[in-house]
Formats: C-alpha cells, structure tokens, sequence
C-alpha cells in the first residue's frame, strides 16, 4: 500500500469485509456446503431429472430470446434517443429505466393481464391464433421487459463517446452512410452491444417475479427453473432445491465473469 | 442489476445531412424505437392504473385501506427503513476503501460486491432459509435460543438487505474516484480531522451520486418479490410485505384490490424515477461546472 495522509483505510475495509462476509459471502456459501453432504449420484439424479432439465432448457432458451429482442431493439432506442432529436425525447429516456423501478410483482400481473386471451393486447393477437399468457411466447415476453434498459443504458455512453470526427473522416473520403454503419459504427459498438446482451440474458436466466404470473407454470412445458427451485423448497425438498440452485449459481458466475471480461474489452476499446 | 448501468451525460451536438440517415430512415427507426418502448413500458404503466380504477375509486380506496394492505405497507416501509441505511454505511465504506486507497485484491472486492446482483432472487432467499430454517445449519441454535428469522419479520430484512446490497457502493465508487483525492488530502495537510474532511470534503462532492445509489437501493427494496417470498412463509398481516400482498390478492382473484395495491408500487416506481433524472442532470451539470476537477490526473 502507497502512503497516503488520508485516515480511515483500516476501519472502512475492516467494516467493508465484514458485512460482506456476514450479508452475502457466508449465506452464499451455505449452498456449496449444504450439497456437499449430498452424494454425486443424488446430486447428478437431481439435476438430470427430465423435469429438471426441462426447466434449464426453458430458462436459457427464453432468455436467450428475450436477450437478443433487447439487443435489436435496445440498439435501435439507444441510437435514437442519442442521435435524433423529437419531441418527448427526455421523458422517453427516463422511461427506459421503468423495468428497474417497478417491482417485478407488478410487472407480471400487468403483462399477464394485457396478454390473457381477454387482455387488450391478448385480444388482438388471439384471432391469429397466437396464444401468449400461459405460454412460452408469454415468459419471452415478461424477460424482454425486465431486461429492455440493460442493452440501450449500455450503449448510449459509447455511442455518445463516438466522435463524429471519424465519420466525417470517413464520409468525406467517399464512404457511404451505410459504409459508415457497417465498417466504422458497428464494431466500435460491438463489445458494448455484447455486454448489454449478456447483462440482459444474465437477468433473464434469473428472473421469478415477473414470469410466475404470466407462465402457467406447467411442469414440463413453461416451468421455469427458479420456480421449480420454490416448488422444491415448499416440499421441504432442501437437498433438490439445493442441486439445481448450484446450478444456476455457477451459470450465473460464469456469466459474471464473461460481463466482467467484456467490460475491459469495451473500456480497453474506448482508451484506444 | 441496476448498478451495473451508469447515468449517461454527454452532448449532442447538431450534425450535417451527410452524416446523418436519410429522413426516411431516421423517422422509421424513432418510430420503432418509441412502439417498442410503447408496447413494452406504457402499455403496461398505462394498464396498473386504469384495472386499479376498474370498479371505481370506492373500491380503489377501500383496497388500500384494508387492514391487511396497511399491514403489508408498514412491513415493506420497515425492511426498506433498515435495509437502506445498512447498505448507505456500507457503501460510503466501501467507497472511501475502495477509491481512496490501493491494494491487492481491489478487482476481487468489487467483483463481490456485486455478487447479489448475479444471484437469482429465488436463491438469494433460500440461502436464508438453509442458514436459518428448521433444517439449517443455523437452525438448532436459532431454535434454542428462541429466535425466529425464517418465516418471520428478521427473514424478510435480511433478504431485503442482500438483494440492496450492491446499489450504493456501485453508485460513490466511480463518482469518488472521478472526483480524485487532492481536495480531501489538502484538507488533511491543512489540519483537518478524519471526520471533518469526510463531511465538509468528500460529502459535498459524491452528495448527488450517494442520492442515487440510494433511491436504485429504496427502489429494489421495496419492490423485492422473489427473494422474500421464499423467506416470508406469507401469513398475511404478520409476514406480508407489497408485493407479496399483490401476489395474494392476484391468486385471489382479487384483480382489481392486487391492481390497486400495485398502483402505489408503481408510483413509487413513478416518483424513483422522476428523482433520478432529476438527479442524473444535477451530476451532469456538476461535471460539467468543474471539467478540471474531473479531468485532473491522480497525483498518486
């Protein structure tokens, strides 16, 4: 450590580690320590259940789409609201973080209750035969909406930070706007559009409030892994639920990871 | 999750038509933008409030003046009035650790820091319950002792707290790394005490980005579903906070009671959001009045 005349390094720290060994490491860790005692072969039996495994494959599958809808359409708002002016444009913008404010609770009785068959968008969608509370397409959406501020708050900083300098540059060397687009804008945003992409997904794969309301919560078909994790733990099922939660842990830290890495590529890219 | 984005604050200056889409193009693309964003945030903003007023105001008033809803209120309100204050000192800790000093391991600790924002919410809350539960590792010695966490009012502040646990810290460790430490050591060399510069220097400084960090944190909550759900057991009136109120309610089939119910969380979502734009200029507006302060290099 540096010298430094300011005080206070060690009390700080001292309280820093502290609570965050007593708030968050030490609850975490009973997970890891709770399926210790659980053989492999009833850890493996539990989370090979088809059951099981359908879930994951639901979780992951739906946020994935749900992910990659916010990565097209978060890349069309945040260029539009940093590039264009219309009116409205800030409210718009404070909008964005709507997802981040209201509590999920909410936000799945509400889309629930706009996508049942007699909500007023279930109504309109039900003549084409496109059935979306109670189904797969319903959990997509219910992830769109809690992930939707991640790719565009991403984003708009690295798309406010590109000079227009370089597109003049380029422009007045010949290239054309869609040139521009292809050759110089989108891989500047590329790192930044994949971190949004992934805080998106990482969101989605452990999402409970918002899709319980609107899922159905079918098992096999739209049971969601978080929930089946509840189901369990209501059974007193603490071994189960314990498997399939160090699952979705280690996904989640994986992904973390890969956030983390993604992030010095973006800032690494931006220094340049 | 929320920490993870950062309040943008740029320029935007006018460009000339070579640099910019077609008319066309750029016209189709806001319209786009702004359906989507109609679809997917007013709609169902638009939609709370017009099913909460469905039978009328009576009903709504006689929904959120239900003894259980009131119940749940001050439920939600206590875990909020304990949770936010907690992670507040934690996080200026944090910050002044964190941005003030160096050491090995510092990518380490903000890594986890932010762990509860990775975790899901279902989880977060059952590992409270494998602490704490009948069957916990915790769970004899909480028994003998004759204390009751899981299940009950301790649970339910305990989740709360984890899942609030990052916004803070996330928010003060940028804005008191950008605002550099000169200030604060001038203030040192000059005689003042610890305490002193902490409250007459580095206070004023990270005031707007401590606001923010706490209204993220108040935000997250209150409106905390998953997490305390797992905790809560749901005994309504004793371990019910809103938004679990809601969920009863909605299972009910109480539609328009849990509609009315959601309508005060969503104007609390409403009001959060109002302040942090508001707060999101001031900051702007701060860096912008002393561009040398921010731009300064670290002496260190």
């Amino acid at each position: 450590m540096k010298h430094t005349v300011l005080p206070g390094f060690r009390l700080t720290m001292g309280f820093t580690l502290f609570y965050l060994c007593l708030i968050v490491l030490l609850p975490l860790l009973t997970l890891p320590a709770r399926s210790a005692t659980m053989t492999w072969e009833a850890f493996w039996q539990t989370i090979t259940d088809p059951r099981v495994v359908a879930s994951y494959r639901l979780s992951i599958g739906a946020s994935l789409a749900a992910a990659s809808i916010n990565a097209v359409f978060g890349l069309i708002v945040a260029w539009v609201l940093v590039r264009y002016t219309f009116p409205g444009r800030r409210i718009v913008d404070s909008l964005v973080d709507l997802p981040f404010a209201l509590p999920t609770a909410v936000a799945g009785i509400t889309l629930t209750a706009i996508y049942a068959p007699n909500g007023w968008m279930g109504r309109l969608l039900e003549p084409y035969g496109l059935k979306v509370a109670f189904t797969r397409l319903g959990i997509t959406i219910a992830l769109v909406f809690i992930g939707l501020p991640f790719v565009v708050r991403t984003l708009q900083p690295v798309i406010e930070d590109l000079d227009p300098e370089v597109e003049e540059a380029a422009t007045s060397l010949g290239a054309t706007r869609l040139g521009v687009l292809t050759r110089i804008i989108v891989p500047y945003l590329f790192p930044a559009w994949l971190t949004g992409f992934a805080l998106s997904f990482a969101r989605a794969v452990g999402e409970y409030g918002s899709v319980v309301f609107i899922s159905g919560n079918m098992p096999m078909q739209t049971e969601i892994a978080p929930l089946l994790i509840i189901t369990k733990l209501e059974q007193y099922d603490y071994p189960g639920a314990t498997a399939i939660a160090l699952v979705m842990l280690l996904l989640s830290f994986t992904l973390l990871l890969a956030i983390n890495l993604l992030q010095g590529w973006t800032t690494r890219r931006l220094m340049n | 999750m929320a920490g993870y984005v950062h309040a943008s604050t740029g320029q935007r200056g006018r460009r000339s038509g070579r640099l910019t889409e077609p008319l066309i193009v750029r016209v189709l693309l806001i319209a786009i933008a702004l359906g989507f964003l109609f679809l997917f945030l007013v709609l169902p903003l638009a939609t709370v409030f017009t099913e909460a007023f469905a039978s009328g105001t009576a009903a709504y008033l006689d929904a959120i003046r239900e003894p259980d809803a009131l119940a749940a209120l001050r439920l939600t309100l206590l875990a909020a009035a304990i949770a936010v204050p907690a992670n507040l000192v934690f996080g200026v800790c944090a910050g002044w650790a964190i941005a003030r000093f160096q050491f090995r391991g510092k990518q380490l600790l903000t890594t986890l820091i932010d762990l509860p924002f990775a975790v899901s919410p279902v989880i977060s809350g059952m590992v409270f319950v494998l602490l704490f539960g009948r069957q916990g590792v915790l769970g004899p010695w909480v028994a003998d002792h004759d204390i009751k966490i899981v299940f009950a009012v301790p649970g339910i502040v305990l989740a709360t707290i984890f899942v609030s646990f990052p916004f803070v810290a996330r928010e003060i460790i940028p804005v008191m790394e950008a605002a550099g430490s000169q200030e604060e050591e001038a203030a040192r060399v000059l005689g003042a005490g610890g305490l002193q510069t902490f409250f007459r220097v580095t206070l004023p400084n990270i005031k707007w980005g401590l606001l923010y960090g706490v209204i993220l944190c108040n935000a997250r909550a209150m409106g905390e579903f998953g997490a305390v759900s797992v905790v809560s057991g749901k005994i309504r009136g004793v371990t019910n906070t809103l938004p679990l109120h809601v969920e009863i309610l909605y299972n009910e089939y109480a539609f328009q009671a849990a509609f009315a119910v959601s309508s005060l969380l969503a104007f609390l979502a409403i009001v959060t959001l109002i302040v942090k734009t508001v707060v999101e200029r001031r900051m702007g507006a701060a860096v912008e009045a002393v561009p040398e302060a921010a731009a300064a290099p670290q002496l260190s």
